[in-house]
């Protein structure tokens, strides 16, 4: 039977010290002084003075960072959104692939992962800027369509006018989109994974078409993955900095720039820490709001 | 309540390295090497034969270091910074061992106000005499107490000839007129910006009213929907990759472009400009400052400065090293840009916190409008 702890106390602590010891200096301590921050304000040039203020959360909800923060929650929610109706069907082919075909099928899932992201988000550039590869390859099709055109004797087609394709909002969804995939496919695999297969087959013997099966049957037992792969990809891309700084356009700024900007060129770590803080407090609610999914899942059953 | 500083914070052994890293701003993607312990000299007045030097990216001749080692045999680790702010934000608790830092103007003011820079002494820096007497005396360092010029660049527009009518020698063209509308790239710089767009309306770069600024945040605010993007100091690449046609862009960086398109030009708005100058300076606490001065004195050195000045094409400030120069170099009017021209240009100078901060709101809004 299960030993309890008590008899191996030495064990114990010798297997939870060091992370307890990692996740208290280099996440806790950290954390609790930027805590602090956000309730000080700067004295001269290089010191902040911790009084106890509100005034920078008072700032922080001010309507421009509210519109800000609202505005990332929704470029984030629309990340999420096209991650699941994109990663569902994957995760689903993944499930019912062949038994080698399945690792080969996750390692190309994880295979981004190996490069770094900047390297990722230059990459997206090249393929999407006005001279980048779509366009170029749209152009090339443009007038390969034009000189069959004219061979038919129909009229000239103009010039190819490049797709505007970086810079706005529609690049830092892409972007987002496509470096979240994976945090959705995965935890999507395990859930579908688990799933027991009789179930199906039952349904479509009890005449439940395929669509109707995999809405009444498949999706109501994978929710508790869709809802952990909704958190992993919502929290992540709410908090995206380098995709909306880089592919975005003038008014793509995230709450994570605004952040970035207060610590960095407008040197006001109280309020960047205050704002910090917002966010995480959000982050904390989707967090709650994912356990009383869960909770309430299996009750469905 | 009490008190906790920063400085405190360093005491107890926590220093900004482990901050950047629990706000996540170190995810940037930049390596950050040069962060050894403090070593202390083995007997004082001796250093050990080693510098760290802490410079911008590309700012260095390409044989320059190895150079400087042959001649005093001082072996110098450099590490990069990308903005003024990160390097600010390095050195805000405590040196991490740095023993030449790379400040632009504005920030010599900031980090001397907060008492992060040595005085230099100018009497183990001979090749002083080197540098343009113009450079000798600056607002942002008046008698060249803290800072040595390394090099100085200004901003303007760099364009796509082929795209542009004319040359586009007004500031209207990118903060006020829909001529080139989304073929237009600013500089992500906020005081960068309020400034330039306070030259626009014919004030100077400094002391702006707040009826000025309120008037420039409606201008850029109607402006946003003609502008491509903000960049980070990457303009000479949308510029040269065809992404937009005019750019807020450094002349040395797009000299550095132009080099390989013809295309491409570049020109200081007839209504001036802001100038910056990027300067040597010792941090307080450099643990090897007899090298320091060393270091500085070599890059003010003619051949040394012009070695720099072949690589990467920013104006010099130093005479000797210019008189060596080409002279493709020496008449470049992208790198030198007309006098009358640079007459109308101004330093931003450094006008307090609050200020850096309102700037930076003001363009939170202007973006999220």
């Amino acid at each position: 039977m299960e030993q309890s702890w008590k008899q191996a106390k030495a064990v114990f602590a010798g297997a939870l010290g060091p992370p307890l010891f990692w996740l208290v200096l280099f996440f806790l301590v950290p954390l609790a002084i930027v805590w602090a921050y956000s309730f000080g304000h700067n004295n001269g040039l290089v010191d902040i003075a911790i009084t106890g203020t509100f005034k920078n959360y008072a700032r922080a909800i001010e309507p421009l960072y509210l519109k800000i923060f609202v505005k990332s929650a929704w470029v984030a929610a629309i990340t999420t959104g096209l991650c699941l109706v994109i990663g569902f069907p994957v995760a689903l082919a993944i499930t019912f692939a062949s038994e080698k075909a399945k690792t080969w099928l996750l390692l190309l899932i994880m295979l981004p992962f190996w490069t770094n992201l900047l390297i990722r988000t230059y990459a997206l550039i090249a393929v999407l800027r006005t001279e980048g590869y779509v366009n170029m390859g749209l152009e090339w099709i443009w007038k390969g369509g034009g000189l069959v055109g004219a061979l038919l004797g129909l009229q000239p087609i103009g010039d190819y006018r490049p797709l505007e394709l970086l810079h706005n909002n529609f690049a830092v969804v892409l972007g987002l989109v496509y470096v979240h995939l994976p945090f959705m496919v995965l935890p999507l695999y395990s859930a579908l994974d688990r799933l027991d297969k009789s179930l199906l087959e039952a349904s479509l013997d009890l005449g439940a078409g395929h669509i109707r099966t995999l809405f009444k049957v498949v999706v109501p037992l994978a929710l508790p993955g869709i809802a952990s792969g909704v958190l992993i990809t919502f929290i992540p891309a709410l908090g995206a900095y380098l995709t909306p700084d880089l592919l975005g356009g003038p008014d793509s700024q995230m709450i994570a720039n605004v952040i970035e900007r207060q610590f960095k060129r407008a040197n006001d770590w109280p309020f960047g820490a205050a704002l910090s803080f917002l966010l995480m407090y959000l982050t904390f609610i989707a967090i709650a709001v994912q356990a009383v999914l869960s909770r309430k899942a299996p009750e469905a059953k | 309540m009490s008190t906790i500083t920063q400085r405190g914070l360093q005491r107890a052994g926590l220093n900004r390295r482990s901050m950047l890293t629990a706000t996540g701003a170190a995810a940037i993607g930049l390596t950050f090497t040069a962060c050894g312990p403090k070593s202390a000299p083995a007997q004082p007045g001796v250093e050990e034969a080693k510098l760290n030097f802490y410079n911008w990216d590309t700012y260095i001749g390409d044989t320059t270091l190895a150079d400087f080692k042959a001649a005093t045999g001082v072996e110098v680790n450099m590490s990069l910074f990308a903005t003024n702010d990160e390097l600010f934000a390095k050195l805000k608790a405590g040196n991490p061992g740095f023993d030449v830092v790379v400040p632009s103007n504005e920030f010599v003011t900031r980090m001397g106000q907060a008492g992060m820079l040595e005085v230099l002494d100018h009497a183990k820096i001979p090749n002083i005499k080197n540098i343009d007497p113009a450079f000798m005396n600056p607002d942002y360092d008046p008698g060249r107490k803290f800072s040595m010029p390394y090099t100085w660049l200004v901003l303007g527009i760099g364009y796509r000839k082929s795209k542009v009518k004319g040359v586009p020698d007004s500031w209207k063209y990118l903060f006020d007129s829909d001529q080139y509308k989304g073929k237009i790239a600013l500089l992500s710089e906020s005081a960068d910006l309020i400034r330039l767009s306070a030259k626009y309306k014919g004030h100077s770069v400094n002391n702006i009213p707040p009826e000025l600024v309120a008037e420039i945040e409606k201008m850029l605010i109607k402006q946003k929907p003609f502008i491509k993007a903000f960049h980070d100091d990457n303009g000479q690449d949308m510029l040269a990759s065809g992404d937009v046609d005019l750019v807020l862009e450094y002349n040395g960086d797009i000299a550095q472009v132009m080099k390989e398109d013809p295309d491409l030009d570049f020109v200081v708005p007839k209504e001036g400009s802001l100038i910056n100058s990027d300067t040597l300076c010792i941090p307080k606490g450099a643990p090897r400052p007899d090298n320091a001065h060393k270091f500085i004195n070599y890059l003010l050195d003619g051949a040394a400065g012009a070695e720099i000045s072949k690589t990467i094409l920013y104006p010099t400030p130093n005479a000797a090293a210019k008189a060596l120069m080409p002279d493709a170099y020496r008449n470049n009017p992208v790198i030198f840009p007309p006098l009358e021209i640079m007459a109308k240009c101004e330093y931003g100078a450094f006008e307090g916190a609050e200020k850096a901060s309102l700037y930076e709101e003001v363009i939170t809004r202007v973006r999220a409008a």
